[in-house]
């Protein structure tokens, strides 16, 4: 008998509802088999925490007195967006101090940026507004230096346009003479680490692989606060071929996600820095999946045999944008701590912390079986693998000048 | 026999003073450079294991100290801000000596053993949320 949103609804409400983690499922289908499964367990919680780049936060400072037009503002010495219009600012997480050496010399260290300073504002600490305007009539201050804090903002919202990856690249490093640093970390050299980043079994759209649950305006559990999913994310590809299970062999769909800065908790929005290449900031994820039917029991029984990622050159392919995998391998095998590639062992390091993606499927599962968090009917589902949808690179097409 | 694991820390004035040599010849301990940063003219750091006899080491340490070398111990070296850490695991490929790994695959907690650690600081850099610290 499939269940309904509604009747999952009234089970939480009522207190009888039956939570599992999708590390649980994966057993208990297992051992149940997924009809018996989907008779008795009514929601499986998954969570992830790790680097999402195209992340960043939607900040309303308040009118100034007198008005004023921002249109170039700093926080902390970091860059934020004030195209927006008069004191609304757009701070990317990957946006860099002002005057930060960069790569000058190699490998920078990248200490401080936008993550950071989103970090610290969750975490109430006060951050520095500098701000210039060029002045109008009714906006006439051109220039603002203040200290601000996320109390005092009208509003502070976490909007990331790309997060949740459902799968990732697993780098590697061909070349012999030196490491490389990348997004994904340092990648030793000459095949000296693999290295990861996913929660796997426990990761949101690996347990909803066809997206049919997950979809724009799903409640979902962001850096420690309710927020929704509010479109696909950028570069949701759904066409990545799949394995006999539904599950992407690599980088497919991705959530756009927002959510209430005041309401979160520093330990799940937290500022990093990847050496040799620049900040980002780690976001803990956590999406409910009903069980409305067998086969989103057997969907979210996958575990992290049944998954499996490609292995990419991060030295040579990935940065030309040429490359293609040297090999697939699972993520039981990346957890195992060493794989095997072209005959030798490689020790595999994760950017994606485990044991904090298992804390926030917990977290979830205690606050939906506490009746404080329900489910919720996406109004539009994301676009599937029959939509279509893919993820194109850039066609340059330079422009053609006229000569005289 | 015994090792000890020591951070000394020279200053400026005795860079050029052959410490270690005289260690291991009045002392009759072998002292293995694990690392070390001495430049002219400026205070200089080097991570040692001195082995021998027990005794000797106490011995030959003492005179060093004597001498105006800071002495400390290496565990005290590197230290992980455990409220920083979040386990993401990146740090057990850059650690050279295993000091930074994961025992149980189940938990994948990553455990730092400061025994095992040579201070050598490439994971202060490589660790995202820049949990490893150099306290001296």
């Amino acid at each position: 008998m499939p269940k309904t949103y509604e009747e999952i609804n009234d089970k939480i409400r009522q207190g009888s509802v039956v939570v599992v983690t999708a590390e649980e499922m994966v057993d208990i289908v297992a051992e149940q088999g997924a009809a018996k499964a989907a008779e008795h367990v009514d929601v499986v919680t998954t969570g992830t925490f790790g680097p999402m780049c195209s992340s960043g936060a939607i900040l309303n400072i308040g009118h100034t007195k007198p008005r004023m037009k921002i249109a170039r503002a700093w926080l902390n010495g970091v860059p934020a967006y004030g195209g927006l219009a008069a004191v609304d600012l757009y701070l990317g997480a990957t946006e860099m101090v002002e005057n930060d050496p960069l790569n000058r010399t190699h490998p920078g260290e990248f200490r401080y940026g936008g993550g950071h300073v989103i970090q610290e504002l969750i975490a109430g600490e006060d951050v520095l507004l500098r701000a210039e305007g060029y002045g109008t009539d009714c906006y006439p201050r051109r220039e603002l230096e203040t200290l601000i804090n996320i109390e005092d903002l009208n509003e502070a919202i976490l909007c990331n346009p790309r997060n949740a990856y459902q799968n990732y690249n697993v780098a590697v490093n061909t070349r012999t003479d030196r490491d490389v640093y990348t997004y994904l970390g340092v990648v030793k050299a000459d095949l000296g680490s693999a290295n990861y980043c996913s929660a796997g079994q426990l990761s949101p759209l690996l347990n909803d692989p066809h997206y049919r649950t997950v979809g724009i305006g799903t409640r979902i559990w962001l850096g420690g606060a309710q927020g929704y999913v509010f479109w696909p994310g950028t570069q949701h590809d759904p066409s990545v071929p799949r394995a006999a299970n539904g599950v992407p062999r690599g980088g497919a769909g991705t959530l756009a996600c927002v959510g209430d800065m005041k309401e979160m908790d520093p330990r799940w929005v937290v500022g990093v820095s990847f050496q040799g290449y620049g900040v980002s900031l780690c976001v803990g994820i956590g999406i409910p999946i009903p069980i409305l039917d067998e086969d989103m029991a057997r969907f979210t029984a996958v575990s992290d045999a049944d998954i499996v990622a490609p292995l990419m050159d991060y030295a040579h392919g990935y940065p030309e944008m040429t490359g293609e995998p040297l090999g697939y391998v699972s993520y039981a095998d990346l957890r195992s701590g060493e794989i095997e590639l072209r005959g030798k062992r490689v020790p595999t390091a994760a950017l994606s912390s485990y044991p904090r993606a298992r804390e926030v499927a917990n977290l979830l599962k205690e606050q939906v079986e506490a009746g404080e968090f329900l489910l919720s009917r996406p109004a539009e589902l994301l676009p599937s693998a029959e939509s279509g949808k893919t993820f194109r690179p850039l066609r340059e097409r330079p422009p053609v000048r006229e000569v005289r | 026999m015994g090792e000890r694991r020591v951070v000394l820390h020279y200053p400026r004035t005795l860079i050029d003073e052959p410490i270690v040599s005289r260690l291991v010849r009045d002392f009759e301990v072998t002292v293995n450079i694990l690392r070390a940063n001495i430049t002219p003219d400026q205070e200089g750091v080097m991570v040692v294991g001195v082995e021998g006899k027990p005794k000797n080491i106490e011995a030959g340490l003492a005179w060093v100290e004597e001498h105006g070398v800071k002495v400390q111990p290496l565990e005290l070296d590197v230290v992980r801000d455990e409220d920083k850490c979040t386990h993401c695991g990146h740090c057990v490929v850059v650690c050279p000596t295993g000091a930074l790994r994961v025992d149980d695959r189940e938990s994948q907690v990553v455990v730092f053993d400061s025994d095992q650690c040579i201070a050598c600081e490439l994971c202060v850099a490589a660790c995202p949320p820049r949990a490893m610290r150099v306290r001296f």
